[in-house]
């Protein structure tokens, strides 16, 4: 069982609060919706909440049952999909997903791979540099890097940016079964996507 | 979850793997060392024509030519990641240490194929004494494992500047002036005739510079990674 605990975060860049005081409490099977306008901060309290930028109040707790999870090891427990995460592009999508695996010290087979290229609707694409990709495709990718390490946490940015009607679908039903299983945080202003998660917490 | 620590090579070796394939396919770094070197030392050998130089400016020369070439090349391994967006992601998922010590192992291989490549023709052009070409080669695997180890982490410091390009030769100067010294002091010896027995101080100095950076810059790059 993981908790992710934020209290009294506030974040500013270059004089401006982006947001101030936002408190969380998540466990595992917990999903929160981030909304608000543009501007509101949204994927900054995202990057806050996965370490990747200090605030400049506050405090981010990541823990397993009681145990404070180290920040490196929580980049191993971690799933991420924003627009603005870029993969290799002249490495291919299985070459991708078996760099990122090999960073989370989790092993990955062949097959695992082909099973979760199927899963985001990629399959007999994993050998194709992923520069040869259309936009929605590095998106089902990013899925696929993201679930390939088997994360107990999971942070979705806009999750269905760049995405057709059947890549839409195919991220609804991954939201749909890895919720119960991990903390998933999603940062959207469409409302069909800020309905899958349970919890919603208003920026701006 | 098996020990991260335990993973520590394997996933070094993830990324050093990984950085190979990214360079095969698309050769920045190697290009802009191999020609920015090849380029130096022809218009050197035409600079000299039949004059020839003294052993002693000729060590100089050597190390000068090997600084500018590993400058314009040795950045690329963190700024590549800035660049192309996938920062964040490898700051996020990767560890710093198999990071830093993967990016190392990368950049003591670019230096030492550059080093393959140039030596020779450096020594051909150029009309260099090569009776002492044992201890020359002690020098230059220790010069290239200083140099790799220091600016590593003068890489990452500068791959989120703006003027990447110029800071990096500006932080990396000061820092790799004690060994470029020494390495050309030792260079000189050896190239007029001397064994290691007579550079034996050198190579202490070389021995521990090697050690304190590479060492050093493993300790501090969390920091720069993180931060």
């Amino acid at each position: 069982m993981f908790k992710l605990i934020a209290e009294n975060l506030s974040h500013r860049f270059e004089g401006r609060t982006v947001f101030r005081d936002v408190s969380l409490d998540l466990t595992t099977g917990q999903s929160l919706a981030v909304i608000g306008p543009n501007g509101a901060g949204k994927s900054t309290l995202l990057q806050c909440l996965l370490g990747l930028l200090r605030p400049v109040k506050g405090v981010v707790r990541r823990l397993e049952e009681e145990r404070s999870i180290e920040i490196s090891e929580f980049g191993e427990r971690v799933g991420f999909v924003a627009p603005y995460v870029q993969l290799y592009d002249q490495l291919t999508g299985e070459e991708n997903i078996k760099f990122f695996t090999a960073l989370s010290a989790r092993s990955v087979t062949g097959k695992d791979i082909d099973a979760i290229l199927e899963r985001v609707g990629l399959e007999g694409r994993g050998g194709d540099e992923v520069r040869a990709y259309s936009s929605g495709m590095k998106q089902r990718l990013k899925y696929a890097v993201a679930l390939a390490g088997q994360p107990d946490f999971l942070f979705l940015d806009e999750p269905t940016a760049n995405l057709d009607d059947a890549g839409r679908k195919i991220v609804f039903d991954l939201v749909e079964e890895y919720r119960s299983r991990t903390i998933m945080v999603i940062a959207t202003n469409e409302t069909e996507e800020y309905r899958l998660a349970e919890q919603t917490c208003q920026l701006g | 979850m098996p020990s991260r620590r335990a993973n520590l090579v394997s996933r070094a070796l993830a990324v050093l793997a990984k950085d190979i394939r990214l360079e095969l396919r698309n050769r920045y770094a190697l290009n802009a060392i191999l020609m920015f070197g090849i380029t130096t030392l022809t218009v050197v050998s035409f600079a000299l024509g039949q004059s020839g130089l003294k052993p002693s400016v000729l060590g100089a020369l050597y190390w000068i030519v090997l600084f500018f070439s590993a400058m314009s090349g040795l950045a690329h391994v963190f700024i590549r990641e800035e660049e192309a967006g996938t920062a964040l992601l490898l700051r996020l998922k990767g560890d710093p240490d198999p990071v830093f010590l993967g990016k190392l192992m990368f950049n003591v291989l670019l230096l030492t194929l550059m080093t393959i490549v140039v030596t020779p023709i450096f020594f051909a052009f150029t009309d260099t004494p090569s009776d002492n070409i044992g201890e020359f080669t002690v020098l230059i695997v220790l010069g290239l494992i200083g140099l790799s180890g220091a600016t590593t982490l003068v890489a990452a410091i500068i791959a989120r500047a703006s003027s990447r390009g110029a800071l990096f030769a500006v932080l990396s100067f000061p820092v790799l002036m004690p060994l470029l010294l020494v390495l050309v002091k030792a260079s000189q010896k050896v190239l007029i005739g001397s064994g290691l027995g007579n550079i034996l101080t050198e190579i202490q100095f070389l021995i521990a510079y090697a050690v304190i950076m590479s060492v050093g810059s493993f300790l501090l790059f969390k920091f720069v990674w993180r931060d």
